[in-house]
């Protein structure tokens, strides 16, 4: 059986702000790029279950050519290959067209693929919908915001999933897409070897030859890329000679503004 | 041709934020010439139907069935397809839920339709829907236009104002139910329901957020933050420090890798501010930093600040709301 993590490389968070329009844009993005820090989640667990079912682990990504930091990293915590799709063979396309090529790449891992683990959403794009799109495409059972697999067995994998209701146990069969939610692990930190290890990978690019998909026009556009408007605030700081003072203040002022 | 909304419902309740998508659909299908429709799958739903037309739908589609008594993709996506066929939708509008969320991005990447996940406002141009998304972690904004005939999108709650109930004018439609229970390959073997009364952080009006601030008693702290939640009927939610010291468990982490808020009012206690926590919840209205740190980075952001240790500032805060709120 084979075990696949969803990589994608994403600016490092702290850097986010930094991201200008005409970055966004085009792509080019100049700040550090890590990756993506939900994926980390997916990583590890397609690392534990690997070891778990005695099956291997692959991570996919997609990128420029030149883009292999994020698939490195996975490679360094402990998967054990990885694959890299040329951003270019979507090029033009939409979330749906990237999920197609994800698809693909997936199939060409063999009939062995049984799992797709990937994060919740990406913390550039924020869209949480390529694994439902890769799901859509595979004709595959899906799972979302998954806490904990329990059990794979007989064709079939148990798991716990969480949502604002609560929290179920669910039973679907395999092939399976599953979304990661941050309380199925704690991400490892590679360790030496396994970056000198990874430095020294090769790293496969599929490209059009491997993936062709037929050029569809896109079924979204996006435009007016634009930085939200800053709000200034002033703060008004509540004075009293004593705690109950301010408090008395501070009500004064949260039912003045109609928010309570 | 309608604007169609579906409507969550978790343990036969229907969650607000449905009603706050429903009332922008309104509003648009009255632009655009066209109806308001909700869906509303589930087991003895009739009750959140006779909501959703007091919410103003014009139809509402039923889908009334014990296999789809809770949420599972495969017979919810059946049910949708019907729905926007009975409804001829141009527009299928979901609140960005867990639920909601994967339910639109599935029909929408089955139809080959377009779609703008997560979005934060929604209106039209040339009498067409666009819909504007907050990507970069909050950072920036960009307007997703639609080049197919169905156009898809999640909404984030409290994107938009809550509607007044009105009387119901609309009809109710019943759906056939696609799917027997032996079609259905997902099977819910257990159920945890969240916590009687806790208030989902996404679409809560007021919040109380503890932080690093509580760590001389953390307990003690969250007790304090609790109990001024409980008189505000708010939502309690937590800084990334507080969570990962284990004070609170993560599902209360508000921010970049926690949850995106936009409450009414957000009451941050001993929260210092770091710029991942105001990527979370720096659009909330009106915003009340209690740090005993007259630097912290928070009260550039707040509205209201009080410079005062949270052990005796959110105590004192509880009871004067209790007592001006006659809850003493």
């Amino acid at each position: 059986m084979k075990v696949v993590a969803l990589i994608k490389q994403t600016p490092d968070t702290a850097e986010l702000p930094k991201v200008s329009v005409d970055e966004a844009r085009s792509g080019q993005i100049q700040t550090t790029m890590v990756i993506n820090p939900w994926d980390e989640f997916a990583a590890e667990e397609a690392i534990q279950l690997a070891d778990r079912l005695g099956a291997t682990s692959v991570a996919i990504s997609m990128g420029r050519p030149d883009q292999t930091d994020a698939l490195k990293h996975a490679l360094a915590m402990g998967i054990q290959s990885a694959v890299l799709v040329d951003e270019a063979v979507a090029a033009e396309g939409d979330e749906w067209t990237a999920a197609e090529a994800l698809a693909q790449a997936i199939r060409l891992q063999g009939d062995d693929v049984q799992i797709v683990l990937a994060g919740k959403m990406s913390v550039d794009g924020n869209s949480g919908l390529i694994h439902v799109g890769v799901a859509c495409k595979l004709g595959w059972s899906l799972l979302v915001n998954v806490t904990r697999i329990a059990e794979v067995a007989d064709g079939r994998i148990t798991v716990e999933r969480s949502f604002e209701g609560g929290q179920e146990v669910v039973q679907v069969p395999l092939p399976v897409v599953i979304s990661v939610a941050k309380e199925i692990n704690e991400p490892r930190y590679p360790s030496f070897m396994g970056i000198r290890k990874a430095n020294r990978a090769q790293i496969p690019v599929l490209g059009k030859d491997e993936i062709p998909i037929s050029p569809a026009p896109p079924r979204a556009r996006w435009e007016n890329l634009r930085k939200p408007e800053q709000r200034t605030v002033q703060v008004k700081i509540i004075q009293g000679a004593t705690p109950q003072e301010k408090a008395a203040g501070l009500v004064d002022a949260l039912l003045a503004e109609k928010v309570i | 041709m309608s604007v169609l909304v579906w409507i969550e419902q978790i343990d036969n309740e229907p969650v607000p934020s449905c009603w706050e998508v429903l009332g922008k659909a309104r509003e648009l299908a009255h632009q655009m010439g066209t109806q308001a429709a909700a869906l509303v799958a589930g087991q003895d739903v009739d009750a959140i139907a006779q909501e959703a037309l007091g919410y103003g739908a014009d139809t509402v589609y039923v889908a009334d069935s014990p296999v789809l008594a809770r949420f599972r993709l495969q017979p919810y996506v059946e049910t949708v397809h019907q729905a926007l066929d009975a409804a001829q939708a141009t527009l299928f509008l979901t609140n960005a839920t867990v639920h909601g969320g994967t339910l639109a991005a599935m029909v929408a990447c089955r139809r080959n339709a377009g779609i703008a996940a997560q979005a934060v406002d929604l209106h039209l141009e040339d009498g067409r829907p666009v819909a504007t998304r907050a990507i970069y972690s909050g950072n920036m904004l960009a307007d997703i236009h639609f080049e197919s005939d169905l156009a898809v999108a999640s909404i984030r709650p409290r994107s938009f104002p809550m509607p007044e109930p009105g009387p119901a004018k609309g009809t109710v439609v019943p759906l056939e139910i696609p799917l027997a229970e032996e079609q259905v390959e997902e099977k819910i073997l257990e159920v945890k329901p969240a916590e009687k009364g806790e208030i989902s952080l996404t679409e809560a009006r007021i919040i109380v957020s503890g932080g690093r601030g509580v760590a001389a008693d953390p307990a003690k702290g969250f007790q304090l933050i609790g109990e001024l939640a409980d008189v505000l009927g708010a939502a309690v939610g937590a800084s990334r420090a507080a969570v990962d010291a284990g004070y609170i468990e993560y599902k209360h982490q508000v921010g970049q890798t926690g949850k995106t808020v936009k409450p009414d009012l957000y009451i941050a206690c001993g929260i210092s501010g770091a710029i991942q926590h105001l990527a979370g919840m720096g659009q909330s209205k009106v915003i009340v930093a209690i740090n005993k740190d007259p630097e912290a980075p928070i009260f550039e952001r707040a509205h209201y600040g009080v410079v005062e240790d949270l052990f005796v500032m959110v105590p004192a805060l509880t009871e004067e709301f209790r007592k001006r709120l006659g809850k003493g």
